[in-house]
């Protein structure tokens, strides 16, 4: 029984800290040419995820969605982190606020 | 051009609301224009820093600066305002008596008339910092010259005029219900203030959503929306808000509420001992 029990703790307490941390999917956007790639994003419905915007532009851009509640100003160069959801199944709409005709994209949740 | 004036209006419109709510509430304050403009140059300036900052801002506290001094902002509106409308209502019947005393109650308690530029100020910086970002990628990234000089009048003009349109009916509200009245847009605009704090901060992932969505009433009123967010602004409404939201809009309406009627009545049993 004892040795059964340490192992046990031991995979335990290692698993959990890193199921914890890692648990979180994550998932990148990039600003090229004040436009998002990928347009069009599958993310998980129903669980939290962090949402990685990178800026490969010279000029300052702003993420934002109506759909998903979230505004963040991403500077030339640099990758900006937003925690999204847990969103319901659906389509969500993001776009540019600085460069509203060409920044476009939606968030897929399945 | 269009896409400039529409942006710039957009974040113009918010901090006018905010100012003409304050202007409004200042009625009868003596060189009140002195403080409001001050709040507003102060928060130009403000704005001008915070932009060329973005970049010491956004990698601040593990890349969640941003958020954070919105949110700090934001709360440090909140409380200014929070100080104000309780400080008011224990001065609420010199105001209602006549506006000769109002300019001598609030001259006496002047820190609440500092508090009030404050919030003019953080309005404005915050806003305004947006726009200078913008302005700076459109003018870096080829816009032209008359583009520039034509859409940024037209939204900066755009958004003062709503502003001023707001002020002006807010003072035909009668004198007698006046001050309880603006007190009481006081309340909503600083709990919309608190609700959009915590916003930022469950997108940092410094609070949790308690529901990233409780409702949805996009379809009748929408986020995007000129007056769906001139209403964010002013009574803090938000189409799709998570639970803490709410819970924090709530929390500051009770809290603000309850301090109002505790220095209300104080201030009675002071002026009336007998009773």
């Amino acid at each position: 029984m004892k040795s059964l029990l340490l192992p046990l703790l031991l995979t335990l307490a290692v698993a959990l800290p890193c199921a914890a941390s890692d648990a979180m999917p994550e998932y990148t956007l990039v600003i090229r040419n004040h436009a998002y790639q990928p347009a069009t994003l599958q993310v998980p419905a129903g669980t939290k995820f962090k949402l990685l915007v990178r800026n490969e532009d010279s000029t300052p851009s702003e993420f934002e969605s109506n759909d998903f509640n979230r505004e963040q100003i991403v500077l030339p160069g640099s990758t900006s982190t937003v925690y999204v959801g847990p969103l319901d199944k659906g389509r969500y709409a993001f776009f540019d606020d600085f460069h509203r005709a060409t920044g476009n994209g939606v968030l897929v949740a399945e | 051009m269009l896409g400039i004036a529409l942006l710039v209006f957009r974040e113009v419109l918010e901090a006018a609301l905010i100012v003409s709510i304050v202007a409004a509430a200042t009625r009868g304050v003596p060189r009140r224009g002195l403080y409001i403009g001050g709040g507003i140059a102060l928060g130009a300036a403000g704005a001008a820093v915070v932009a060329a900052c973005a970049g010491a801002i956004e990698r601040a506290a593990g890349g969640a600066g941003q958020e954070l001094f919105n949110a700090g902002v934001l709360l440090a509106a909140v409380l200014m305002i929070g100080w104000h409308v309780v400080w008011m209502s224990s001065h609420g019947r010199e105001l209602a008596r006549s506006m000769q005393s109002v300019g001598q109650a609030v001259k006496a308690g002047s820190s609440s008339l500092a508090m009030l530029l404050a919030v003019v100020a953080l309005a404005v910086l915050r806003e305004g910092s947006e726009v200078v970002l913008f302005l700076y990628g459109m003018a870096a990234g080829g816009a032209g010259a008359g583009d520039l000089l034509a859409g940024v009048p037209l939204g900066l003009g755009g958004g003062v005029a709503v502003g001023y349109a707001l002020y002006f009916g807010l003072l035909r509200i009668p004198l007698r219900h006046f001050f309880s009245a603006t007190n009481g847009l006081l309340v909503l605009l600083a709990a919309g203030l608190a609700s959009t704090a915590t916003r930022f901060l469950v997108q940092a992932d410094w609070l949790p959503a308690l529901g990233a969505q409780l409702w949805n009433s996009s379809a009748l009123l929408g986020n995007g929306s000129v007056l769906g967010q001139a209403l964010h602004i002013l009574i803090g409404y938000d189409a799709r808000p998570s639970g803490i939201q709410v819970v924090f809009y709530l929390s500051t309406v009770c809290l603000l509420v309850a301090g109002m009627r505790y220095a209300s009545r104080r201030s009675s049993a002071t002026a009336n001992p007998s009773s």
